[in-house]
């Protein structure tokens, strides 16, 4: 076989069905291997940053991590159990603007794999009963509108009925627009709520993760009785953008930050993803009641003396 | 300290057609003398002018109400409290520091009968009266002073009256240092334990968790013109179209007028305005507005304290929109 033949057969090899040239990876497949930390610029083999809870061995930057990892990573194994998994929002204003918004929704579940911006439920913490919701930034920038607001508030309203503590993982750019003024409410909603949860003397707490503004935090992000915050994360009201344009003046490079909040008397503490678990895990039982709350409870049920 | 209500009000950029016919008609009506024959001209304008006025009013735009709202002589929350009691007594500061201006808050007689709490964002008139009210937006301290007077009012058995009008809780340094979201956040919360009754109107711009802050109430009412929503128009036309002149699309869009926000459940209420807006007559504006409030209360007055919680918390719990499968 002289040359000449042998690239005329190797033409007809490739145009053979079953013959397969095996392509190189994709520039997402190495993006899926390799992850890149924003901070220090390392670059991780994802696989072990998993194992790592997200968090960079060398800078211990704190990556931004979807709910169902959250609930992984805090609730005790198979012990979640989701409440309201099919809510969904309807589109109450028939909203559009470039798009519309059943449009624009239903790419954020394809995006994030998940229905909405929360997920709720009840689990076990170390043996610990209870109420955990977590948000994930993915699906719509972590937005609330009547979803959220309502899963959060049944949340709550579950805690109050079965006595439970409440955890409640914020991540959130704030209020979804696409619902206009019903939005907004969803802040009255869930904090009116809240009010319940802390008259019953149930126990709170905030975690704040990367990034939490806006309607969520003037609402249930800012009402634990403990707020923690992991650390890097950004939390703030305004924007960055929307107050340096207000007052024309430079912010400070750690603005907004968890350490700054903590600085500043809005967090109670600080805390690595790597002790999350065990620093819930001893508030939940510091708060313990003293007294069997299930004595005057009108159903009888008593949570008092379990681990 | 009450303001003269004989201004004139300033046309907006919608009302132009009406001032240029409103101009025409003068000049013709100042040659009457000399040109008797030209009184069919006049009347005919006139004529023009009213329907061109009744149609222009009737087919308003959101965005001509949102003009509307900011209009810089829309009568402010002191203009309401001035005429509503014109003894009325002020009260001042968080006691934890410092004294917002944007946040005016008093006691009023509303009537013989009905004394109440009452408090509102306030804007300023004149330049310097702007700077001092920081253009109507609250700083944390401004909602913390109205902490304080919720409280009082719950204490005392007072009846609290909220004015809504402000482009949103202030977005600043020290703002955001001194925790403005914690601010809005603990008013909210707060707010739904008050066992008084609380009114809220939107005089005029409603703007998102600054205007909830205050507004967490057992009615709402909106006076006509006024608009309220989750962010500015401007702000939603940046973010969503990334373009600050789809102002006009974005207002369309969020549905912020009373109206709308009557037929999506939210607010009890709309006030009717003078024809124009209410800066066309601050004492008619001032009168709507008080007797809605005291037709409110009497309706309130009547449920317990724990009802009156209960009410207003009930109306809170049903507003969303979704669907389970």
């Amino acid at each position: 076989m002289d040359l000449k033949e042998w690239f005329a057969n190797r033409q007809k090899r490739r145009e053979r069905e079953d013959f397969v040239v095996k392509q190189p990876l994709s520039t997402e497949e190495y993006c899926a291997l390799w992850t890149q930390c924003f901070q220090c610029r390392e670059l991780l083999y994802t696989k072990e940053l998993r194992d790592s809870l997200h968090v960079c061995p060398k800078c211990q930057y704190h990556f931004r991590i979807g709910a169902d990892q959250r609930i992984e990573q805090l609730a005790d194994p198979d012990t979640f159990k989701e409440i309201d998994a099919t809510m969904t929002s309807a589109d109450p204003l028939n909203f559009v603007d470039t798009d519309t918004y059943p449009n624009r929704r239903r790419q954020a579940e394809q995006k994030s794999g998940i229905k909405e911006a929360v997920i709720t439920g009840t689990c076990k913490i170390d043996g610990n009963d209870a109420a955990l919701g977590v948000m994930d930034f993915a699906f719509f920038g972590g937005s609330m509108g009547s979803v959220v607001g309502e899963k959060v508030t049944r949340l709550i309203e579950k805690a109050i009925e079965e006595e439970l503590p409440l955890i409640l993982v914020s991540s959130s750019g704030g209020a979804r627009m696409q619902e206009g003024i019903l939005s907004l409410m969803q802040l009255a909603k869930t904090s009116s709520a809240l009010k319940d949860l802390s008259d019953r003397g149930l126990l709170y707490i905030s975690l704040l993760s990367e990034p939490t503004f806006g309607g969520v935090t003037a609402s249930f992000a800012m009402l634990g009785d403990i707020i923690i915050a992991e650390p890097g994360a950004r939390v703030g009201f305004a924007g960055r953008r929307v107050i340096e344009q207000t007052i024309r003046q430079k912010l400070p490079a750690d603005f907004q930050t968890a350490e700054y909040l903590l600085k500043h008397g809005q967090v109670d503490m600080v805390v690595e993803r790597s002790s999350l678990k065990s620093t819930i895990t001893r508030l939940i039982e510091f708060h313990r009641p003293l007294i069997a709350r299930g004595q005057t409870s009108p159903n009888g049920k008593s949570k008092v003396g379990r681990a | 300290m009450t303001e003269k209500t004989e201004r004139k009000p300033i046309p907006l950029e919608f009302e132009k057609p009406l001032q240029l016919l409103s101009e025409q008609i003068q000049a013709l009506e100042s040659q009457l003398s000399d040109h008797p024959e030209l009184e069919k001209d006049v009347d005919r304008l006139q004529d023009q002018y009213r329907r061109l006025k009744k149609s222009l009013y009737s087919n308003l735009k959101p965005i001509d109400h949102l003009a509307i709202a900011r209009h810089p002589q829309r009568p402010y929350t002191r203009d309401y409290f001035d005429r509503w009691d014109s003894a009325w007594i002020e009260l001042h500061g968080d006691r934890k520091g410092s004294d917002d201006e944007a946040m005016v808050c008093g006691l009023i007689s509303l009537s013989k009968d009905i004394r109440c709490i009452a408090l509102g964002t306030q804007k300023g008139r004149a330049l310097r009266d702007k700077q001092l009210c920081n253009f109507g937006m609250p700083q944390p301290e401004g909602y913390r002073k109205a902490l304080r007077l919720f409280k009082h009012a719950d204490k005392f058995g007072l009846p609290v009256v909220t004015l809504i009008d402000t482009p949103g809780a202030y977005p600043g340094l020290t703002a955001e240092e001194h925790n403005q979201a914690q601010a809005i956040a603990v008013n909210l919360m707060e707010l739904a334990g008050v066992s008084v009754p609380i009114i809220s109107v939107v005089t005029g711009e409603g703007g998102s968790g600054g205007a909830l802050a205050i507004g967490v109430a057992n009615r709402i009412l909106m006076l006509e013109h006024s608009v309220y929503s989750v962010i500015s128009p401007e702000g939603c036309a940046s973010i969503l179209w990334r373009s600050a002149d789809k102002v006009l699309e974005a207002a369309q869009s969020m549905r912020i007028t009373a109206r709308e926000i009557l037929e999506l459940g939210v607010i009890d209420g709309v006030i009717p305005e003078p024809l124009g807006g209410a800066h066309h007559d601050y004492d008619f504006a001032a009168e709507q507005v008080r007797e809605a409030i005291l037709g409110e209360l009497r309706k309130l007055s009547k449920l317990s304290a724990d009802a009156i919680r209960k009410d207003r918390q009930d109306k809170f719990r049903k507003i969303g929109a979704f669907s389970e499968s």
